[in-house]
């Protein structure tokens, strides 16, 4: 029975293992070729590796830019949905009954409304109203209509697993409300919240349409936008170079990503599934 | 306390009470989410509507009011009907692929065994790499003469080495190769959240299986399935929101070519909407995506009202 399932857990995940990741071997291999080899058919696996691409990618391009634009916006799109998200989560998780349940649905369901669907519209608010056209300013107040919800509704599975009976105790002991969530709800949905920083800073590093439609200089744009449209040099893609721009940033996420998956897990499946 | 507020003077002492009540710090605490929400999505969702029914373009900018011209034009396009077809095959044959797929791996990395954590790790990664970056790797992956997947091919001699698929060139192999990129980082997606579900049954019942001779495919079928399906299925139904609605990765693959061959909803907005610059029209294309949306968001409020009568 053992041997049986042994046999049947290898034998299905080491191959879908070695198809899922292959891609990324073959960008890692394609990123250590010296640009002139990568069409050679004879030098398909066997050439001398180099790092000279990854040396043009930080001294010859925008990259480094393009990372620290990434980064700042992913910072303040973090603060902003952490603020607005963590006591919106905590309230939908304490309130019982049909307003809390429909409420946190509610919630949640704006999440799935695209950007595809409302970047036509978004377009023409910050570039009339706002005036943010070509700023990242104009990322940051349009990124948390993504992942505020996303994250109240990670919050919520979260909150929900924190016992009454600690918050009432504090209340016994004369803390206010307030007071409670801030000395004890917060304190022990450490994990939880590292979790919510995560995913949110992830979703923003992966956001492509908002970001393309929105910024128009090569200065201004952020990792996902920047690599396909401006690592381009005439009709030449610089290959070796676009392959370790997608590994850098990849490669420290996924590790991250992994660690916190269980959390991850427990709250998107204990959000109102619960 | 009391004492502080005393002194403080009454009023307050009164705001205090009043943010103290269950009821009013509620809504206190979830008023700027919904704010937030109502005015960077519910906003523009409204907006969307609005412009569909005008002629706003890049150059004017307010557009005239031009009733249901903009969805007539479009149904009688024969580039837009196709791209309601291609977003249709393209999630369901991808999704398709992903539950089977998804299946097997979740039950075979169910259980605990030596090197789970680098299988778990390598099966997640294009979940966790941003797509918006590792689709422009498959371009590379695609390359008509370099393609490292064309070198597989030629060497198994599927391809003879003169003859190789040109994948993103020609409008079945692109359409392929685009449900093949949506299910290869859709499926780690369902994989791990396929594990919640499988997780998620108690001991108890698989003893009571066990005891009662329900065994292997049988006990898969009536005992462990049934269980697992209210979280499966909101891991389909996500998966279908997530890919219906995906521009990145048809947007750099092909950008809707050859001769729109792989031209979706999305790709088709943005194509009229930006490039074009005929917003209206552009928006009047990405409604199409509602009803995708409501499908799914009808199917999720079924299930979490279901999830919680059990």
């Amino acid at each position: 029975m053992a041997l049986r399932r042994n046999v049947f857990t290898y034998g299905i995940a080491v191959p879908f293992a070695i198809l899922l990741a292959f891609p990324f071997v073959w960008m890692f291999v394609t990123s250590l070729k010296p640009e002139a080899q990568v069409y050679d058919p004879t030098k398909t696996w066997r050439f001398h590796p180099t790092l000279a691409s990854y040396s043009f990618l930080f001294h010859h391009t925008d990259y480094v830019r393009w990372l620290e634009n990434s980064a700042f916006v992913g910072v303040l799109v973090v603060l902003i949905t952490l603020a607005v998200a963590l006591p919106a989560g905590y309230a939908l998780a304490r309130l019982s009954g049909r307003v809390g349940r429909t409420l946190g649905v509610g919630i949640f369901l704006t999440y799935l409304v695209p950007p595809t669907l409302l970047f036509l519209p978004l377009s023409r608010l910050i570039a009339q109203y706002l005036h943010l056209s070509d700023r990242l300013w104009a990322l940051v107040v349009v990124y948390p209509s993504f992942t505020i919800p996303f994250a109240i509704w990670l919050l919520m599975g979260f909150f929900k697993t924190i016992p009454q009976e600690l918050e009432d105790a504090a209340l016994v002991d004369g803390c206010s409300r307030i007071g409670s969530l801030f000395r004890i709800v917060f304190p022990i949905s450490i994990p939880g919240i590292l979790t919510v920083v995560i995913f949110t800073f992830s979703l923003v590093i992966n956001e492509f349409v908002y970001a393309i439609t929105f910024i128009s200089s090569a200065a201004n744009r952020t990792l996902p936008v920047g690599v396909p449209t401006d690592l381009i040099r005439g009709d030449l893609f610089n290959w070796p170079g676009i392959m370790g721009a997608i590994l850098i940033p990849s490669i420290p996420l996924a590790l991250v990503y992994n660690a916190f998956l269980n959390r991850f897990i427990a709250g998107f499946t204990g959000g109102a599934f619960r | 306390m009391a004492t502080v507020a005393a002194v403080r003077g009454s009023r307050s002492g009164r705001l205090r009470y009043v943010a103290e009540r269950r009821g009013v710090l509620a809504a206190l605490l979830i008023s700027p989410a919904v704010l937030f929400i109502a005015a960077l999505v519910g906003v523009p969702l409204v907006l969307a509507v609005y412009l569909s029914f005008t002629n706003a373009s890049a150059g004017s900018i307010t557009g005239k009011w031009v009733g249901l011209a903009n969805f007539r034009r479009i149904l009688h396009d024969p580039i837009f009907r196709g791209s309601l077809w291609h977003t249709t095959e393209m999630t369901l044959i991808s999704q398709a692929v992903v539950v089977v797929c998804a299946g097997l791996i979740a039950h075979a990395l169910v259980h605990k065994f030596r090197g789970r954590w680098l299988l778990r790790f390598l099966i997640l990664l294009p979940w966790a790499a941003p797509i918006s970056l590792t689709v422009i790797g498959f371009l590379w992956f695609f390359d008509p003469q370099a393609s490292i997947w064309n070198w597989f091919l030629v060497k198994a001699h599927i391809v003879g080495p003169l003859n190789k698929p040109n994948w993103l060139g020609t409008p079945t192999d692109a359409m392929a190769s685009i449900i093949t990129v949506q299910a290869w980082r859709t499926i780690p997606f369902a994989t791990v959240i396929f594990i919640a579900g499988i997780s998620s049954i108690p001991q108890e019942v698989d003893d009571a299986a066990a005891i009662d001779g329900a065994t292997g495919l049988r006990k898969f079928w009536h005992v462990s399935l049934p269980l697992q399906l209210p979280i499966a299925l909101v891991a389909v139904l996500f998966g279908i929101v997530f890919t219906a609605t995906d521009m990145v990765v048809p947007y750099i693959l092909t950008n809707g070519g050859p001769f729109n061959s792989t031209q979706m909803i999305t790709t088709y907005a943005f194509t009229t909407g930006i490039n074009a610059g005929n917003i209206g029209e552009g928006a009047a294309i990405s409604l199409f995506l509602l009803p995708v949306l409501a499908i799914v968001a009808i199917g999720m409020l079924f299930f979490a009202r279901r999830a919680e009568v059990t």
